[in-house]
């Protein structure tokens, strides 16, 4: 399976993702720039962690306008699948492709620690290769990483299933301790935790591999 | 701004002495316009020249098998084997970071970084060590937070793991905070790349941040002592922009593999100044730029100015001629400026015009190699403490050893820095194998098979009560430290942070502290490849102790890291060196000593250097050979300490250990001696074989147990209790310190 990862000036865990999915997973990942036009025949895509545009004004607020957001925008309509992770979920929000928004963290610090997980559900092309309810070791390293919505719209989510990661310890203050999200389709998800920095043993985790390998699991279904 | 009468007055401004001014003038042969006033008072001044500090580092061994690249460039560069290189060094944000604490130390680390990437290496590790005043000071605790967050705020968005370092206190950091950055990258071995203006006839290109009035003299604010008037030096500290310097990275590196780029060199400290008389001095070329084609943030800067500006995040380059446009197109898809500002000479001689008429005219090696150079006297230096130990309370009463463990668990110095490494990114670039909480952190290099382990560590105190054993006792422990990970320390960077040193018992620490690192470099075999010196620091005359920072860094096979924490209950604990000697007056440097006896005095504990490379030895093979399920240095805070570190893991596994008969309880359980190595084990005779044969002891000390530390004394139980009533006060303490009002 081919990955794309999206990299915006600013982005800097770029190559966590490119090194999971490609050296661990042994996967083909390439790079796509912030100006292509096209993301050419990848099967998925990776929007990364890192300050996109140095989040000057608000995080992932202009990388919403960046040239190869459209290209994104379609994939999706498509029913690619996409992940965004921590400025990769700020940016999805920031452009309309999941709910809600990421506020600053109810600490009103950047915090950068090993967090517990529950996967929420299993019905999700991001955790189908999980067990309900399994717990997962994965950090968080973000300082607006607090997912905030209205009643409504975390009911519905709830209500829809799309709700797939909650953390057991909420190191942020997000509502309802959510921790990633699914948009309508399901084929769309935005997470704050890293599961890139969670892919290995030597990375004191390995937790955050299931996401990936659940990712090549339904593309190789879709077949 | 500009009087163009050079005046007595003047040339005090800028922190010349009249023999200096009288040697700029024989250098030109004529009196120096204002602009070059400017550039000679940044290019000598402490900071930039080392003139009170060079001729006693050239004590210090800096090569080895392994330095690719001494002192003198941006940084050192180790090689590591498979192709692969590392570059790092460690530099001083003092002054800036007291005028203004968030700006100050994010454009410490800003700068370090650029040291690292613009030769060639990506910047895959930092760490900082960080000094304050007390905080029930509310100003140290504002600097604090300041600090700490500046730090967060660079390294985060540039994307470069902190992954440790060191904070401390000392009532002597009040008004003087240290603020030391390291930073590490690394890249091909083949792939380096200097600040040589090679090729005459190349262009000098500018690339990055446009310059603007931002950090005019910081070079020679840095070399001054601080008075009142100090305060008002806030726009002398530059704004860093660490997203930019996060696509300036990225730019540069990709540049340099178009293979056009012939030298490169950031613009630091002098900025523009340095830039372009230190790469044209390297080379033997000279330099000509015309500053109409410097890009400007601000209007109507004048040529002084523009040269002596610190705005952040510039780089000057110099290209193959005629492949400029290669150069160009990597800058601009980075959306950064650059553009061609001049040339390269064969005369030698840095000359900067400004709208085709020449406003400085000096030859580069005047200001790069000419600097003044000074033996500053010295004589001994001074005593900051008593040698004799005041009287020392009995406090054997039950009870009184738990209230002061506590005591010492809950002290700014020892209580757990979650709340400031929490702050910093330590896992991007998926690289950290250990971070803030190991006794040395540990990055790999993925391209290769090899681990870096790196430690930082400085002791103000054992330096304050001899400097020479104390810096000593300094890098013995940075070294053990890095072995207690399994590494071999390899290589190390100083930064050197004392007082004025035109004061000779100020100076005779410095030369004291310098012999001594020299000799423990060498006895190590880690040579100083690069570092920083920081003098004046002092406020309102008073000196900070004589604190030198040491980085030290080691190589090791990647491998799963052993914790500091024990895993499990039921493993043998072993003190690898054993307990160690200490008599009352080598016990007044202690963190005891501070906390409970609020008290210093004395001399730094004894160092047995062979002894100590022997416990460094068998620790690697100890940790290596897979032997230690834990394993911990003993440092600060002693053996009691260290064992409740060891046990505030995730697993919640503590201790039942038994001390020596003999010796009044305070010392075993808190002395500082050095070789000294807590081991968890199951394989008890095993670790005991590596410590025979490399003729160092291993006393059992106990055992590891659920829940709880006890400390026994021959029949009678000196301490035991509930683990939570130990770690609660630990790591509740520094939020606490920070939040009283």
């Amino acid at each position: 399976m081919k990955f794309g990862v999206v990299v915006f000036p600013g982005s800097n865990r770029d190559h966590d993702a490119w090194y999971a999915v490609s050296k661990i997973l042994g996967q083909q990942a390439e790079i796509i720039w912030h100006d292509a036009t096209s993301l050419g025949d990848v099967d998925a895509l990776i929007l990364p962690g890192g300050f996109s545009y140095g989040d000057y004004l608000r995080c992932g607020a202009i990388a919403k306008f960046s040239p190869v957001m459209p290209s994104i925008r379609k994939f999706a309509a498509d029913g690619g699948l996409v992940l965004g992770i921590c400025n990769g979920f700020q940016i999805l929000v920031e452009s309309g492709l999941l709910p809600g928004a990421l506020v600053r963290n109810r600490g009103l610090k950047f915090v950068c620690k090993l967090v517990p997980l529950r996967v929420e559900t299993t019905n999700s092309p991001f955790t189908s290769e999980a067990s309900q309810g399994q717990r997962l070791l994965v950090p968080v390293a973000h300082g607006e990483g607090c997912y905030v919505a209205d009643d409504r719209t975390l009911d519905r989510l709830e209500a829809e299933d799309r709700v797939t990661l909650r953390y057991i310890e909420n190191p942020n203050g997000s509502l309802r301790d959510i921790a990633g999200i699914l948009n309508e389709g399901r084929n769309v998800m935005g997470l704050m935790p890293h599961p890139e920095d969670a892919a290995e043993p030597l990375m004191g985790s390995s937790d955050g591999l299931v996401i990936f390998q659940s990712m090549v699991s339904a593309l190789v279904a879709a077949r | 701004m500009t009087p163009q009468v050079i005046s007595q007055q003047v040339i005090e401004a800028h922190q010349l002495t009249e023999p200096e001014y009288d040697k700029i003038v024989s250098l030109l042969g004529r009196d120096p316009t204002y602009t070059e006033l400017g550039i000679f008072s940044v290019m000598w001044s402490e900071h930039c020249s080392y003139k009170s500090s060079r001729i006693h580092l050239k004590k210090l061994p800096t090569r080895s098998k392994l330095v690719l690249q001494g002192p003198g460039e941006n940084a050192g560069i180790i090689d590591i084997g498979e192709g692969y290189a590392i570059a790092f060094k460690i530099e001083s944000h003092n002054h800036p970071s007291f005028i203004e604490p968030f700006q100050g130390a994010a454009t410490g680390v800003g700068g370090i970084l650029r040291d690292i990437f613009t030769m060639g290496a990506r910047p895959i590790a930092v760490m900082d060590a960080i000094r304050f005043g007390p905080l029930d000071i509310p100003r140290n605790r504002r600097i604090l937070e300041g600090v700490v967050s500046g730090i967060a705020h660079y390294g985060n968005c540039f994307g470069v793991p902190t992954v440790g370092g060191e904070c401390m206190f000392e009532d002597c950091y009040n008004g003087n905070p240290l603020v030391n950055a390291f930073a590490l990258g690394v890249f091909r071995k083949d792939e380096v790349f200097y600040g040589k203006a090679q090729g005459v006839g190349n262009p000098v290109i500018y690339v990055g941040a446009k310059t603007g009035r931002d950090g005019i003299h910081g070079a020679s604010m840095a070399s001054a002592e601080f008075t009142e008037e100090s305060k008002q030096k806030r726009p002398n500290v530059q704004v860093g922009d660490p997203f930019l310097e996060k696509l300036l990275l990225e730019a540069c590196l990709e540049a340099m593999q178009t293979g056009a780029i012939v030298g490169i060199q950031d613009m630091g400290a002098a900025g523009l100044t340095c830039s372009t008389c230190e790469m044209g001095s390297r080379a033997g070329t000279g330099v000509e730029i015309d500053l109409q084609y410097v890009p400007q943030r601000e209007t109507g800067m004048t040529p002084y100015e523009i040269m002596l500006s610190e705005s952040q995040e510039r780089m000057l380059l110099v290209a193959d001629k005629g492949r400029e446009a290669e150069v160009f197109a990597v800058f601009h898809k980075w959306g950064l400026d650059a553009v061609t500002v001049g040339r390269v000479t064969p005369d030698g001689i840095l000359r900067v015009k400004d709208h085709g008429q020449v406003v400085a005219e000096i030859p580069n090696r005047a200001l790069a190699d000419e600097a003044p150079l000074y033996d500053r006297p010295h004589t001994k230096p001074a005593r900051l403490a008593p040698l004799e130990a005041p009287p020392i309370p009995d406090r054997s009463a039950p009870g009184m050893l738990r209230a002061d463990l506590i005591a010492l668990l809950r002290s700014a110095d020892l209580c757990s820095k979650r709340w400031i490494w929490e702050q910093y990114d330590y896992l991007v670039r998926s690289s950290t194998l250990a971070g803030p909480t190991a006794d040395a952190a540990i990055v790999r290099v993925k391209e290769t098979g090899t681990s870096i382990a790196m430690s930082l560590d400085g002791n103000g105190r054992y330096c304050a009560l001899d400097p020479r054993e104390g810096t000593k006792l300094m890098v013995a422990e940075c070294c053990r430290n890095v072995s207690t990970s399994g590494a071999l320390p390899v290589a190390a960077t100083n930064n050197l942070n004392f007082g004025n040193p035109e004061r000779p018992e100020i100076m005779a620490q410095l030369v004291e502290s310098i012999e001594g690192m020299a000799e423990a470099c060498e006895f190590f075999e880690t040579p100083i490849t690069g570092g920083n010196v920081s003098l004046y620091n002092e406020t309102l005359g008073e000196a900070i102790f004589p604190t030198p920072v040491m980085g030290i860094v080691g190589l090791m096979k990647t491998a799963q890291p052993t914790p500091i924490h024990f895993p499990e209950a039921g493993l043998n604990l072993i003190l690898l060196g054993g307990f160690g000697t200490c008599d009352e007056t080598h016990f007044g440097g202690t963190q005891y000593a501070k906390v409970i006896l609020n008290s210093l005095w004395g001399l730094p504990p004894g160092l047995d250097m062979a002894y100590e490379k022997r416990v460094h030895q068998a620790i690697r093979e100890i940790v290596l050979g897979g032997l230690a399920a834990a394993a911990h240095d003993v440092s600060d805070g002693g053996l009691a300490i260290a064992l409740c570190e060891s046990s505030f893991g995730p697993a919640g596994i503590g201790a039942h250990v038994e001390i020596p008969l003999g010796m009044r309880p305070e010392f075993p359980l808190f002395h500082e001696g050095p070789s000294r190595i807590l081991v968890a084990t199951s394989q008890f005779e095993n670790v005991l074989e590596v410590a025979r044969k490399n003729s160092v002891k291993a006393l059992p000390i106990g055992v590891t147990m659920k829940e709880r530390l006890r400390i026994d004394c021959g029949s009678e139980t000196l301490l035991d209790c509930d683990l939570t009533e130990l770690r609660q006060p630990w790591e509740t303490s520094l939020e606490r310190l920070l939040r009283q009002q």
